[in-house]
């Protein structure tokens, strides 16, 4: 069976950091058997992590990272005035991110706890889309390099982008798991969002919801279980801290 | 059918020759629950030794064997602008041991959809084919209720069933590739004493029941109750998680997706397991969803459960494992529903209390 074909352009495209530790972005370059096809498709005008090239003609950015200083603000404004989608890439940009424990201590307390003396201007954490508007999210701690392929592939041929609506369970189930609350455990997997495969619950480590909140998830009948199986609140209110994930399904329901 | 009587030994070393030169999956201790229980699987063996003959019952059914979770349903290569679709139904053969007479059952369910209906699965067909069925007899759990079913014995749908005899195995013979395997292995016919301990055995298994549904009329029963508030009760509880689906030997619907490779010069048609829990399992084009609220999708799987669908020439499909019901985190189970359903039904024809939509 033969049909007519398509054609393609490259995207124009850059990748920036702000507060976070740069592990997503090294997942563009993670992937060996793929990256070379994957990098095929990417005119890379600006990325410094795999270029020392610059150029400030991009259309799509990649931003990494939460924003917790002012000049963060100023960079950020710039990028989206430049690009045509921007996409927030992994969990600080689209949550904020471990980065926002800091957010739980007195402003000024915890740059002063670790650089003693020190001049350091810190703002609260905040995700980016507290600062611009956000045409896409790509959540994950770090994210999940198959799923970046195949966003980047549907940018490429303008074919619709989703991430999976249902929580990590369906994932978990298909991989043959043992449920974690079954060996006594609070896991998020129930509320989180797939598109991980499952990983951190496949290595018997529970899920801390990285990737955010699954679609209309139920917290009610979660926390329900929680409690239903005798385990801890604070254990439970840890873990939905520990991203920034559930921040806000956390202020409705709870 | 033939039937052969083998000693326990002999059957394991027949197991060990089967499993060493085959790609083989049995019950396996995967886990031990937080309540000290073991947690079995279907998983792969490669030696007798691998296998939990005793075990009681896997997490997981065995569907993914032949409805796998996510499945290639045909490759694209793309080339000078032009495309061709590649299929392959090829499957490896694959030794599956230690299915109750439930799971075998639900098999045969599944061939009643996927074979026998109006667009039979090519993809099924060869995996069901290319698979050899080898079943265990168990004592129910507290909670199985497939005597209520009707799916606690099996007649058909297996290569070989065994049934426990105390020293021995009663094997029911029902492929000339389980025979000829066999030859090679002591076996010899049942004698009168066998035949008295398999029906020991059978009684055993069959008065071993505790959980009991009643199911009668259920068809004509869910259809008086689309309207129940027992959907909505149940359906507060439901995490849209999936699970039940996933782990259930029978759930088969699934989703379908297009994607392109890496290298933009191929593409890979995947169908992946779905459940009807799922939020998005019944929108549309354009975004309408049907089913938004969890009590409607719960609803609709047990429709398709228990009051069948056109496709399953509405015969029920579940076949009382209990799976959905262990798995559930948030309790939701068959038992409960269906008798929340026959208790809202009772009390609205004494007229105690009116159903809310009729009030």
């Amino acid at each position: 069976m033969k049909q007519k074909g398509f054609t393609f352009e490259k995207l124009k495209f850059a990748s920036f950091d702000f507060t976070c530790c740069e592990g997503c972005q090294l997942q563009l370059a993670n992937r060996e058997s793929t990256l070379p096809d994957f990098l095929g498709l990417l005119d890379i005008r600006n990325f410094r992590e795999i270029s020392s090239e610059r150029h400030d003609d991009y259309d799509i950015a990649f931003v990494e990272g939460s924003i917790s200083r002012s000049d963060e603000v100023t960079r950020l404004q710039a990028i989206r005035k430049q690009a045509k989608i921007l996409v927030a890439f992994g969990t600080c940009a689209c949550f904020g991110g471990v980065n926002s424990l800091k957010n739980r201590f007195a402003e000024g307390q915890p740059a002063a706890e670790v650089y003693p003396g020190m001049q350091v201007e810190s703002l609260p954490v905040r995700k980016i889309s507290d600062v611009v508007t956000v045409d896409f999210s790509i959540p994950g701690c770090p994210v999940a390099k198959e799923e970046v392929e195949r966003i980047v592939v549907s940018l490429v041929t303008g074919s619709l982008i989703a991430l999976p609506k249902y929580p990590v369970c369906m994932e978990c189930k298909a991989r043959l798991n043992t449920c974690l609350f079954d060996l006594g455990e609070i896991c998020l997997g129930p509320i989180t969002r797939a598109g991980c495969d499952a990983v951190c619950t496949t290595g018997k480590t529970a899920c801390l919801g990285c990737r955010g909140p699954a679609e209309d998830i139920n917290m009610p009948a979660f926390l329900e279980l929680v409690k239903e199986r005798g385990l801890k609140e604070e254990d439970l209110r840890e873990k939905l801290a520990f991203h920034n994930a559930f921040e806000a399904v956390a202020a409705n329901e709870t | 059918m033939i039937y052969k009587v083998i000693s326990k030994h002999e059957f394991r070393k027949f197991i060990d020759a089967l499993v060493r030169s085959n790609t083989s999956f049995g019950p396996r201790r995967v886990d031990t629950d937080s309540n000290a229980e073991p947690v079995y699987q279907f998983q792969p063996v490669t030696s007798v030794e691998d296998v939990a003959f005793d075990y009681s019952v896997t997490k997981s059914s065995a569907k993914h064997f032949f409805l796998p979770f996510r499945e290639e349903l045909s490759r694209f290569d793309i080339r000078d602008g032009e495309w061709e679709q590649k299929i392959n139904y090829n499957s490896d053969p694959v030794v599956v041991i230690g299915l109750r007479a439930c799971d075998i059952s639900a098999l045969n369910i599944l061939d009643d959809v996927l074979l026998n209906g109006h667009f039979p699965s090519p993809y099924y067909l060869a995996r069901r084919k290319n698979t050899f069925v080898i079943g265990f007899d168990h004592l129910p759990m507290a909670d199985c209720f497939c005597k209520s079913m009707n799916h606690h014995t099996v007649p058909t749908g297996f290569n070989l069933f065994c049934s426990d005899i105390g020293e021995d195995y009663y094997l029911a013979i029902n492929s000339s590739k389980a025979f000829n395997f066999l030859k090679e292995f002591e076996t010899r016919e049942p004698e009168y004493e066998d035949n008295c301990r398999l029906v020991e055995r059978r009684k055993e298994v069959s008065n071993g029941f505790k959980t009991h549904i009643d199911v009668t009329g259920l068809p004509a029963i869910l259809d008086i109750e689309f309207d129940s508030p027992v959907w909505e009760k149940w359906g507060a509880k439901c995490l849209n998680c999936g699970t039940c689906a996933m782990v259930c030997p029978t759930c088969y619907c699934y989703s379908v997706d297009d994607s392109f490779d890496t290298d933009m010069k191929g593409a890979s048609r995947q169908k992946r397991l779905y459940s009807c829990n799922l939020v998005d399992f019944a929108v549309v084009a354009g975004g309408h969803n049907f089913r938004p609220k969890n009590g409607d999708r719960l609803k609709y799987r047990y429709y398709h459960q228990h009051r069948g669908f056109a496709e399953n020439a509405n015969q029920q499909i579940c076949v009382g494992c209990n799976r959905c019901g262990r798995a559930c985190l948030a309790g939701i189970n068959p038992k409960d529903v269906i008798n929340d359903l026959r208790m809202e039904k009772e009390s609205c024809m004494k007229c105690v209390s009116s159903s809310p939509d009729k009030r």
